[in-house]
């Protein structure tokens, strides 16, 4: 964190669905090889959140930068920006009629313009980045859930991304499998990547995260580091929503 | 389910029964005389002058039928893949226009829309392109056998090709219905996955997509199909000359009419029927 510039600049951003305040002129600056874990109960606002950050989702008012282009209607400029962010969803959202390696090649391939044959040596390391180098040949359905969602983080880091968002990446496995694919996380923040995470493993939080961001209603009610997060939050909902998720 | 009922039996004796009163009164009130033996020549007859075996007018109506059939197909599936992806685009402009065509298609009646199309568009267009000389032209020319082969009689040409204009503007709106569906039978997840790795549209469409739609659109296209052959018989109506538009002539000049209309129904039938049973082998074959 020698760079002082912000990878992401979020400022006062509101996304309005019909007359449901989904964002509500939230603010947020991600410095490079920051990472952020976002929490919050259910309906905050957290999805709508990472998704603003590659146009999945447009936001109503405010403005959104990221790695220094300005996101808006321009689609040269959002496809720039998802260039630069992987994303990984909570139904990992792997192609099903692709093999784990074309699944791989696929954005590099078309997008990066890589050679068949780069693009599948790019993908075979990821792949065993990911600890799963032997499954290449298959397709998703014949994988379980742990790794059909390493096979999906090793998708967006072909791509070779500056930033990576996670939205709720284990909340869709079965408990013994999401070890492995938090492993897989820590291990990726180890190399210094961006990472914005909307997640409820505290533990992982607790391991990874310089800064939490607790929001509620659309808002971010606090942003924190983690020790102070977790010892003594500030907001009396945050403490609530705490008691709750760590009880189990 | 396969043993015979005795409710079976009774409609079987009602429609016996009804065949037998139609029967009746065609031979008895009106008199008909029966005279099958003409309809043969018809189909297929030994030219004495040239020394070989030629097709009579049913049977070019046919083929007719068959050339408009497969080429307004082709035509269809293009511009219906056209309308359902802007069926399905992030521009509202795009999306109105196609769903305005689909809806002024849904609801004025075939055969005006038929008419429409053949007087403001598919006679403008072979006017502008001079497609009249164009086709004049190669009739006279040496491949002329080659041509006649995919369009019939080159003399008749442009009527070919508003027949085939006509009948596929007319199912393109049917078959974009089927391309949308299939489109959106795609979870979101996909699309947005696609979309996160930074694909362009067409890169999105036709990589992720499109390959996953097919086993949705692939089954009612090869319906659509069928009802084409079918809907085919309406562009008789502008003169084009199909099977229908030949069975009509051949029934003013002879005044066979139940043998000549039977003959056709006959021959619809088989072809359709034909086509269906391709395309269940064929998804069966799939299948596996
Ligand atoms: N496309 C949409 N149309 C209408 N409302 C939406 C849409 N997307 C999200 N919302 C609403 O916005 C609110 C915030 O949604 P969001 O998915 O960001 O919440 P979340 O914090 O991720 O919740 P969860 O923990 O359940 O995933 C919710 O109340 C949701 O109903
Ligand atoms: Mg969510």
């Amino acid at each position: 964190m020698t760079d002082l510039t912000p990878i992401i600049q979020m400022t006062d951003v509101s996304r309005i669905f019909g007359d449901f305040r989904a964002l509500d002129r939230v603010s947020l600056s991600v410095l490079p090889g920051e990472r952020v874990v976002v929490c919050g109960p259910s309906g905050s606002g957290k999805s709508t959140l990472i998704r603003c950050l590659n146009r999945l989702e447009s936001h109503d008012s405010g403005t959104i930068i990221v790695d220094g282009i300005e996101l808006g209607e321009d689609t040269r400029d959002i496809r720039a920006v998802r260039q630069e962010v992987g994303m990984v969803f909570q139904q990992f959202n792997l192609f099903p009629h692709l093999t784990v390696l074309e699944n791989l090649t696929l954005g590099p391939i078309r997008v990066r313009r890589m050679s068949r044959s780069a693009a599948e040596e790019l993908a075979r390391n990821y792949l065993d980045r990911v600890h799963i180098p032997e499954q290449a040949d298959k397709f998703p359905a014949q994988l379980s859930g742990g790794q059909q969602q390493r096979v999906a983080i090793a998708r967006s880091l072909c791509m070779e991304p500056r930033i990576m968002l996670f939205d709720e990446p284990t909340s869709a496995l079965d408990p013994e499998m999401i070890n492995e694919v938090l492993d897989v996380m820590v291990e990726l923040a180890g190399t210094g990547m961006t990472m914005i995470c909307v997640t409820h493993e505290m533990g992982f939080a607790r391991k990874v995260a310089h800064k939490m961001v607790f929001m509620e209603a659309g808002r971010i009610a606090e942003i924190a580091p983690p020790e102070a997060f977790f010892s003594n939050p500030s907001s009396a909902r945050a403490r609530l929503f705490l008691d709750q998720i760590l009880e189990h | 389910m396969r043993k015979i009922h005795w409710l079976d039996w009774m409609i079987l004796a009602l429609l016996l029964l009804f065949a037998g009163y139609v029967w009746t009164r065609i031979e008895g009130t009106l008199n008909y005389k029966w005279r099958w033996e003409i309809i043969p020549q018809y189909l297929l007859h030994y030219d004495q002058d040239q020394g070989r075996w030629t097709a009579g007018i049913l049977m070019e109506g046919l083929l007719n039928t068959i050339r408009i059939s497969v080429l307004a197909s082709i035509l269809a599936l293009v511009l219906g893949t056209i309308l359902g992806l802007a069926r399905c685009a992030q521009n509202l402009a795009v999306r109105m226009l196609a769903r305005t065509y689909l809806e002024l298609l849904r609801n004025i009646p075939s055969i005006v829309v038929i008419f429409i199309f053949y007087f403001f568009l598919s006679e403008q267009l072979i006017a502008a392109f001079n497609i009249d000389g164009w086709a004049r032209d190669i009739a006279r020319g040496e491949n002329a056998w080659l041509w006649q082969v995919f369009f019939g009689d080159m003399r008749r040409f442009p009527s070919l090709v508003s027949g085939i204009l006509v009948l596929a503007l007319f199912e393109s709106a049917f078959v974009g219905e089927i391309i949308r569906a299939g489109i959106q039978s795609i979870p979101r997840g996909q699309r947005e996955a696609a979309q996160s790795l930074g694909l362009p549209w067409r890169d999105e469409m036709r990589f992720v997509v499109l390959p996953q739609a097919m086993h949705k659109i692939v089954p009612p296209l090869a319906n659509q199909s069928i009802t084409l052959v079918k809907n085919s018989a309406i562009v008789s109506l502008i003169s084009v000359h199909d099977l229908t538009y030949r069975t009509l002539a051949l029934v003013s000049s002879t005044r066979a009419i139940f043998e000549a209309w039977i003959t056709t129904a006959l021959i619809y039938g088989g072809l359709c029927f034909l086509l269906s049973l391709l395309f269940r082998r064929l998804e069966k074959g799939s299948d596996r």
